[in-house]
């Protein structure tokens, strides 16, 4: 009998819901044809590309027109970045948060050279240093700027309403990263080029886009000269991309309200256990996505062994990509970066899953510890916990990602108070 | 003078530094200093984490003797 199996790693890669998989299908059958075409059959694949555009328009409160299918999340970011720089001639910096996507941050550096691209630092929590952002805006020499909505590793939401003043005042364009967003908050609203991640919300990989506000101006840097589409993006994912965000809009509040509070769930019990470090702010931030650090643990056997399990998740552990640095994000923040596990739930994840997944989370820490030979050199369980305890579920207002933190009339969670945490020595 | 023992963690991959860290901190009095020698990138970051997850003191990165890699020394609280 095969071990049942609980997905968690749905950021930037979620599983597709059966409405999306006959959307593809479809897709398939509507939009087959080259849209570009004179025929009848170009045409067909052309008006299922415009209702797939108008569909996503109304969702994020734009204009069809502003939208722009692309092949890939990295084309997205070097058309856009690359474009809007190119366009902005004769200033030479581009000014990024720590907290960016790599491909993002390399597709600044590629489009201004490494010595012009101004990394504005971050706090402990993932929150943009506003006044540094300011500062850098200072000299007229800027092109762009790029923030994120949140961040896809440690859930994040920056204020973009104040970041969109300051651009505003120093008169330079904001390009902002919703590929962790969209779908599982409202969009953002204060942006001069807007990149999402369709895969993010459970359409199929293979497909980026990009919407501009009426006054971002693109220039091709690219060596098609052509426009940012870069030859188009599969129109049967195009379609799949609107039905599944359509299906996100559709219960959003009521899942990102259940997700948060799942959330919640796991920041307290990993928090509780001795030695985990879990980070990003924990109020304001996304419904689904968390991340946290186990001392001692090797990142890769984590999560090899959670698998073992029946459970997937992410890392941002050294170890286990193919680069010896670990995450920048987790790097900026001053996280511990081994024993890292990231997680993004996606809207079929119960209660259960949770649960199960943290009794599996606890049994793997203790045996790589125990392994290790350093299960009695751990510290007390961090107090993250009670900062995250505080907020029930019921306490989520219109909007989890738009809360403010307001610690002093948080209620109590579920059991009615904080949990007081006391640990059995481990081993 | 004060104690500082020498854990040299070179060629470990993460996270062996800061469990020979750890194992090496065992014992040691309060005020007791601990260099970690190491070329691992993610030591850099893990060591000052563990500090402040332990409640120890991150003192700095010096310069090895012999000049190889990063020594990370930390203060016994």
């Amino acid at each position: 009998m095969g071990v049942s199996r609980v997905y968690l790693d749905s950021g930037g890669s979620a599983p597709p819901s059966r409405r999306t998989s006959e959307a593809v299908r479809a897709g398939l059958a509507e939009g087959w044809a080259d849209p570009e075409r004179l025929h009848a059959e170009s045409r067909r694949s052309r008006q299922v590309l415009e209702s797939s555009r108008s569909a996503i328009g109304e969702i994020l409160g734009c204009h069809a027109e502003q939208l722009t299918f692309v092949p890939s999340l990295t084309v997205a970011f070097d058309r856009v970045i690359g474009g809007m720089h190119r366009a902005r001639r004769g200033r030479d910096r581009i000014v990024v948060s720590a907290v960016e996507r790599d491909a993002l941050t390399h597709a600044a550096r590629f489009a201004a050279g490494e010595e012009n691209v101004t990394v504005i630092p971050v706090d402990a929590e993932g929150h943009l240093d506003l006044d540094a952002l300011a500062a850098a805006l200072d000299v007229p020499d800027v092109s762009l700027v790029c923030v994120q909505h949140a961040n896809q590793e440690i859930g994040t939401v920056q204020d973009l309403a104040a970041v969109a003043d300051i651009c505003t005042v120093a008169r330079v364009p904001l390009v902002v990263d919703a590929t962790a967003s969209i779908g599982h908050v409202p969009a953002p609203e204060h942006w001069d080029a807007l990149i999402a991640n369709p895969a993010d919300w459970g359409a199929p990989a293979g497909i980026g886009l990009v919407a501009l506000s009426p006054r971002a101006r693109v220039l091709p840097a690219w060596p098609d000269g052509q426009g940012l589409d870069a030859g188009g993006a599969p129109v049967p994912f195009a379609l799949a991309s609107a039905v599944a965000l359509q299906e996100r809009a559709e219960s959003l509040e009521d899942t990102a309200r259940r997700l948060y509070g799942l959330v919640d769930r796991v920041r307290t019990e990993a928090a509780a256990i001795p030695g985990v470090d879990v980070v990003g702010d924990p109020l304001v931030r996304l419904p689904h996505v968390v991340t946290f650090s186990c001392l001692y643990a090797d990142g890769e056997a984590l999560v090899t062994r959670l698998d073992a399990a029946g459970y997937a998740v992410g890392s941002g552990s050294a170890c286990t990509s193919d680069v010896l640095e670990p995450s920048r994000v987790l790097a900026a923040i001053g996280a511990l970066t081994h024993g890292n596990v990231r997680i993004a739930l996606h809207p079929g994840v119960t209660e259960a899953h949770v649960d199960g997944f943290l009794a599996a989370l606890r049994e793997v820490v203790d045996a790589l510890r125990s392994e290790a030979g350093v299960s009695a050199d751990l510290p007390a369980a961090s107090p993250v916990a009670d900062a995250a305890a505080g907020v029930a579920q019921e306490d989520v207002a219109s909007h989890p990602a738009q809360v403010e933190a307001r610690p002093s009339d948080a209620s109590p969670s579920d059991d009615g108070e904080a949990p007081s945490i006391t640990w059995p020595a481990l081993g | 003078m004060t104690e500082r023992a020498i854990v040299d963690a070179r060629g470990m991959p993460c996270p062996r530094p800061v469990i020979e860290l750890a194992k090496a901190v065992r014992g040691l009095s309060p005020g007791a200093e601990v260099a970690v020698l190491s070329d691992d990138p993610a030591a850099r970051l893990d060591v000052p984490a563990w500090a402040r997850m332990t409640g120890n003191a991150f003192v700095g990165v010096e310069s090895p003797d012999d000049g190889e890699g990063d020594a990370l020394v930390v203060r016994l609280a």
